[in-house]
């Protein structure tokens, strides 16, 4: 099992995307998708970025992808989309529209926002060319193993959410803006204010959601921490970990140490508190639970 | 005539909406099948067949949604569905999942197939793209289109549209939500249900009415004044204040409103949309009878050119707040 990159969520200043990418590039990470998958708003203040990053990660020896948007809808998101077939690197597909763009016989990934839930959709990717699948998070630790075996027999790699907030919803409305008392047209880029999400709690207080534009994250950082002997050995391909404020040199680190060595549950555990204190972790959907529920 | 597509939990909703003036009525197999999977609703093979031949007797067309995305290694399940609805005489099944829409299309050539609201096909790309590989024929849109987009979508897509006029209103993506599962483990995706009502509580502490779901405290009302169901997207949260800005504490996504976009019933014929759907499978026949004969009223009117019948729908919305939701660019 290695481990992936998924593609920044927040809206983060072209320096910080600058910085992320060159510490990745030093990280022992197998591959990287980058682009912007949340809000085509955002893009014009760092896409600027993405050349450099991705030579920076080429020359590093990682695989590089390209996410598209996950939700298109907008003329300008769509003429995006078809550019992004252009740019000679593989596209990781976050709606399905996109693959009408597709270049025949070009292979592609599949986010984790395309509803990718049994062998049937699996087969139907892959022969459209589909080489690697990272699968909804709310799936349960049992469709995964069917998926994993399913795309064995079709060649797709079977990647899991393995570390960061999960993405659990998007609209067309954004939630940043509205907290403003404003539209989405007139957002103001709010939510650059915001580098990790802005959190949402129960009227009890207790940690729930984060807001993260036209996005709605899980607040508990989801972790597979405590679950890598089960992933490896129904043959997990890979573990994604999402880009995160903080030292995330030191959680890829984390990730890395245990799915080479695999560690205890607690112990594991204890280790990923300890480098990100504070922090709630969550571990409920691979255990067909709610999702939020604690990790441990 | 736009077409008006209406909801059918029991034999007795589907007999009350075509006896109301349905031109199609939609309806579930009583399983996970379906994204209104509520215990004491929906169909058995022999109850669907019933409510087809009732229909059709009556010039009516029954569509069939089967729009959870099938579990990995049971997909059998959801393709017997088809099969089933198929045999029993369906005019259209409605899918969301990718591979169960190409199983449909490869094991059911002569079947018509509609595309979900769940599949969350949102730009003309994603709708040409299951026209032209699978042939659906129809295309429910998710709810997060302006009715400017609707009409440009149309300029750019063969397959016929079909919006949602009036009930609930899903505020994310449809098709595309997690919110349910992230609190109590049971998604519209996989079993059919949002908010599950197994998971509701309701409770009077302290001179308050609370709900919550999953155990996590949603609303909080003043004893005495109605306590709105605990969906999620139309729950009371909080936000701290952060560098963005002060702590917030209200219906941070959505109120608990519904929608009613009778007003831009024009608009939307104008737009090109060939069906109009009603939210509400859950609810009663005398609702959905009421609700059926105002809206054939509106599109009749509609057609006609004249004005939308004002107040139509005055009881059924009374003390609940309306919204035309995406369909006004304003709402996002």
């Amino acid at each position: 099992m290695d481990l992936t990159i998924g593609p920044i969520a927040f809206f983060w200043p072209a320096k910080r995307v600058r910085a992320f990418y060159r510490m990745i590039a030093a990280t022992p990470v197998r591959r990287v998708v980058i682009g912007e998958w949340v809000c085509s708003k955002r893009l014009p203040f760092w896409q600027q970025e993405i050349p450099g990053a991705v030579a920076h990660l080429l020359a590093a020896g990682k695989e590089v992808a390209l996410s598209s948007l996950a939700l298109i809808t907008l003329a300008r998101e769509r003429k995006l989309t078809e550019e992004l077939f252009a740019a000679g690197l593989p596209v990781e597909i976050a709606d399905l529209g996109a693959l009408r763009h597709l270049p025949e016989g070009t292979a592609f990934q599949v986010g984790p926002m395309v509803n990718v839930y049994n062998e049937g959709t699996l087969e139907w990717l892959a022969r459209k060319g589909a080489t690697r699948i990272c699968l909804p998070p709310e799936l349960p630790l049992a469709s995964v193993a069917t998926l994993v075996r399913a795309g064995r027999g079709a060649g797709v790699a079977i990647e899991v959410w393995g570390h960061g907030r999960v993405p659990l919803a998007i609209s067309g409305r954004c939630y940043h803006a509205r907290l403003h008392d404003r539209a989405k047209d007139s957002c103001q880029f709010v939510c650059e204010q915001d580098p990790d999400g802005r959190e949402v709690q129960t009227l009890d207080g207790d940690g729930f959601l984060a807001v993260n534009g036209v996005q709605v994250l899980g607040q508990a950082h989801t972790t597979v921490a405590g679950q890598v002997a089960e992933l490896t050995a129904i043959g997990t391909g890979a573990l994604r970990l999402s880009p995160q404020i903080g030292d995330f040199a030191a959680i890829v680190a984390f990730y890395d140490r245990i799915t080479q060595n695999p560690t205890g549950k607690a112990e594991a555990l204890a280790r990923l508190r300890e480098l990100m204190p504070g922090a709630g972790f969550a571990d409920g959907f691979l255990a067909a639970a709610p999702g939020l529920r604690r990790a441990g | 005539m736009m077409e008006l597509v209406c909801p059918a939990g029991t034999p007795a909703a589907l007999r009350a909406a075509v006896d109301a003036g349905a031109h199609a009525v939609y309806c579930g197999f009583a399983d996970e099948t379906n994204a209104r999977n509520f215990p004491g609703l929906n169909f058995s093979r022999p109850e669907l067949a019933e409510g087809i031949a009732y229909a059709a007797a009556r010039g009516v067309r029954v569509l069939v949604a089967i729009n959870t995305f099938p579990r990995a290694g049971d997909q059998a399940i959801w393709h017997r569905a088809v099969a089933d609805a198929h045999a029993a005489g369906a005019h259209a099944v409605i899918l969301a999942d990718l591979g169960l829409i190409a199983h449909a299309a490869e094991a059911h050539p002569g079947l018509r197939l509609h595309l979900s609201v769940q599949a969350a096909a949102a730009n003309p790309d994603a709708i040409n793209l299951y026209a032209e590989a699978f042939g659906i024929r129809r295309v429910v849109l998710p709810r997060v289109l302006t009715v400017d987009e609707i009409a440009a979508t149309n300029r750019e897509i063969e397959v016929e549209t079909e919006v949602f006029v009036f009930g609930g209103l899903c505020v994310m993506a449809e098709g595309r939500c997690s919110l349910s599962s992230w609190a109590t483990g049971l998604s519209p995706n996989m079993n059919g249900v949002c908010s599950p009502a197994s998971h509701v509580a309701y409770a009077e502490v302290g001179g308050h009415n609370e709900a919550r779901l999953g155990g996590l405290l949603i609303h909080r009302t003043p004893k005495g004044a109605p306590v709105p169901y605990p969906t999620l997207c139309k729950g009371c949260f909080t936000a701290p204040a952060t560098p963005s800005g002060p702590a917030q504490t209200g219906h941070l996504f959505e109120d608990p409103v519904s929608l009613d976009a009778t007003e831009l019933i024009p608009k939307l014929q104008k737009a090109g949309v060939t069906a109009l759907k009603i939210e509400g499978r859950q609810r009663s026949r005398a609702y959905v009878a009421q609700v059926v004969r105002a809206f054939r009223a509106a599109v009749e009117a509609a057609d006609a050119g004249a004005p939308m019948p004002a107040g139509l729908l005055a009881k059924l919305t009374e003390g609940q707040a309306a919204t035309t939701g995406a369909y006004a660019k304003t709402w996002r």
